[in-house]
């Protein structure tokens, strides 16, 4: 009897020590598979763009089918919506996220922001796109870099406004109250002091949503559109990276998916710079 | 605190400030609110020509016909609910794979880089995701769908998900691609949760002679049962609104097909692709509206992963 139920036990271990260890089998093959799929698309991008890549990328501006050019008009339009709208939305997002981390303990306000300020970080940002469309395309009358601008300014605020909050909070009360005790006003400990102890994190937050905004074609196509040509008008459509990768790709034009596979290596090597930039700056705080 | 010391009171270092500082910070921060109240505003205001023509028939009319001026949207609809829910199907596993991996098994040396890899495949811009679909996954996935048709597509039921020609775009192929796009939120939300178990529980199962799949299963897991699934919400809320990707695989075409092979469409990518194409005023307003139904289930979807996901953290601070 003993000895049926001690084999007994024996299989059920045997088979319990085997289901852990498929398991933990698959669980590695599983992120091999993930990294798999992440080292072909890098590959990918590197092999074509690269193929791709003439100093006349940057020299012309986006060719007629058939005719060689480059994305010149594409990168400054990019730089000018980008850089417009890093401008309009950080001040805004640091502000509110200042009241988040500062004022915001045992505040009704301050957590229900916190609450939709999540919400409206995982909005599709074609929402984002088709709302600037009404609010200032359809009054405008038209296509323009400036709702562009609008439209990247919004999709960095909550970004900026989540971790400025973040941090601020990190910063122990200890320094608050040191330099309140000095006698400087609140407002004046937020902005030399603690806003100060925490620029690092917040200004990796501000990377991070460039990064996130700079790659963002969606939005774009309801806003800025593009442009063939060089211009800098906000008034009017401006070409954009994103934009300009997307329609010459889907183009049946040879010369147009070359230059899109180079814009999309030069995207790609952007996050990537901005990656480790923003590792970088965060390092010596992360010990 | 004397706030009226003499000479002082009027300097900029005075706590006179205090007060508008502060206001001016509550203002932009209820900018938020005031934002997506707007959005939502806007949105329908600019959808609802078309809510008013086709009335309820617009969300189960598949008559969508620019020609004719008519518009019904359960084809777009579909498309998201499909892609989004096979694209989870795929990412949860696999993101529990990784999360077990790096959380249970890796070696320390190993857990940083493999997270950051991990996380790198989030930063990459969607459209590049598509353009490699278009010209790089699509053709290897049209080799591989005939092995599908002819070993899936004979069962019964399940083989009519399978059938058509391989064309490589479709729906499966959105889906997958999707799947490889949101499985770093999904992974890093179970990582971050994973960790938040305390050790002594972990332990006492460990110590009962528990193998480490048991601990994931019968203490990790239950332990943070809700902010796991409100991470994979948070994934599903990605997939809904993602655009570039599935506009460029997907196939875009105004169809409910059975076969998930078949080229089928979804509300961004018809966004994407028919906006600068729309001229009539009721063909705007029919994508604004297609918008304003995105808007809504994403957002939907989005406050039950955060109330998941607080629920968690609630309890940890308690």
């Amino acid at each position: 009897m003993s000895m049926s139920a001690d084999s007994r036990s024996q299989s059920l271990l045997s088979q319990r020590l085997r289901r852990n260890r498929l398991v933990l089998t698959s669980s590695v093959l599983i992120t091999a598979f993930a990294l798999f799929w992440l080292a072909w698309i890098l590959l990918a991008t590197f092999t074509r763009g690269f193929a791709a890549l003439t100093p006349s990328l940057f020299l012309r501006n986006t060719p007629a089918p058939g005719d060689a050019g480059g994305l010149l008009n594409a990168f400054a339009g990019s730089l000018v919506m980008v850089g417009l709208g890093t401008l309009m939305g950080t001040p805004v997002g640091i502000l509110a996220g200042i009241f988040l981390g500062e004022f915001g303990k045992g505040s009704k306000v301050a957590s229900t922001v916190r609450f939709f300020n999540d919400i409206l970080l995982s909005t599709p940002s074609i929402i984002v796109g088709l709302f600037i469309y009404a609010l200032v395309v359809v009054p405008m009358g038209g296509f323009s870099g400036l709702a562009g601008s609008f439209t990247l300014a919004i999709l960095l605020l909550p970004i900026v406004l989540r971790t400025t909050d973040e941090m601020l909070r990190l910063v122990p009360s200890q320094t608050r109250e040191a330099a309140l005790a000095l006698g400087a006003p609140y407002w004046m400990v937020i902005l030399k002091v603690t806003l100060r102890a925490a620029s690092s994190g917040i200004v990796t937050g501000v990377l991070l949503a460039i990064a996130r905004i700079s790659g963002e074609t969606a939005p774009l196509l309801f806003t800025a559109l593009n442009n063939q040509f060089w211009s800098l008008n906000l008034g009017k459509p401006m070409a954009n990276l994103p934009v300009v990768v997307f329609q010459f790709a889907m183009s049946p034009y040879q010369g147009w998916q070359q230059l899109a596979w180079a814009g999309a290596l030069i995207a790609m090597l952007a996050v990537l710079l901005t990656g480790i930039l923003t590792r970088i700056i965060f390092a010596p705080r992360k010990p | 605190m004397p706030t009226q010391a003499p000479g002082h009171a009027s300097g900029p270092s005075s706590q006179r400030y205090d007060r508008p500082f502060r206001q001016l910070t509550q203002v932009t921060a209820v900018l938020v609110l005031v934002m997506l109240v707007a959005i939502a505003v806007s949105l329908l205001w600019q959808g609802w020509p078309a809510f008013r023509q086709f009335g309820f028939g617009f969300l189960v009319s598949n008559d969508w016909d620019p020609v004719a001026d008519r518009y019904g949207a359960l084809s777009p609809i579909y498309g998201t609910l499909l892609s989004s829910l096979i694209a989870l199907l795929i990412a949860v596993p696999v993101s529990l794979g990784i999360a077990v991996f790096i959380t249970e098994l890796a070696p320390p040396w190993l857990k940083r880089p493999v997270s950051t890899a991990i996380e790198m495949l989030a930063g990459i811009p969607s459209v590049i995701f598509g353009m490699w679909g278009l010209f790089i996954f699509a053709p290897a996935f049209a080799g591989l769908e005939p092995w599908l048709t002819s070993h899936l597509g004979p069962i019964p039921g399940l083989g009519l998900l399978f059938q058509g020609p391989p064309m490589g775009i479709g729906v499966l192929s959105a889906s997958f691609i999707l799947s490889i796009m949101i499985v770093p939120f999904i992974s890093s939300i179970m990582r971050e949760v994973f960790l938040l178990t305390p050790p002594m529980l972990k332990e006492s199962a460990y110590g009962l002679g528990a193998t480490t799949w048991e601990v994931v299963w019968n203490v990790v897991l239950p332990y943070t049962k809700t902010a796991v699934v409100g991470g994979i919400f948070l994934g599903l809320g990605r997939a809904l609104g993602e655009t570039m990707a599935v506009t460029f695989v997907i196939g875009n075409a105004h169809q409910i097909a059975a076969s998930l092979l078949a080229p089928g469409t979804s509300i961004s990518a018809v966004l994407a692709n028919e906006f600068s194409e729309a001229t009539t005023p009721m063909y705007r307003s029919s994508l604004l509206a297609l918008g304003f139904i995105l808007f809504v289930i994403t957002f939907a979807v989005l406050v039950l992963a955060k109330v998941m996901l607080l629920r968690l953290q609630n309890s940890e601070g308690q």
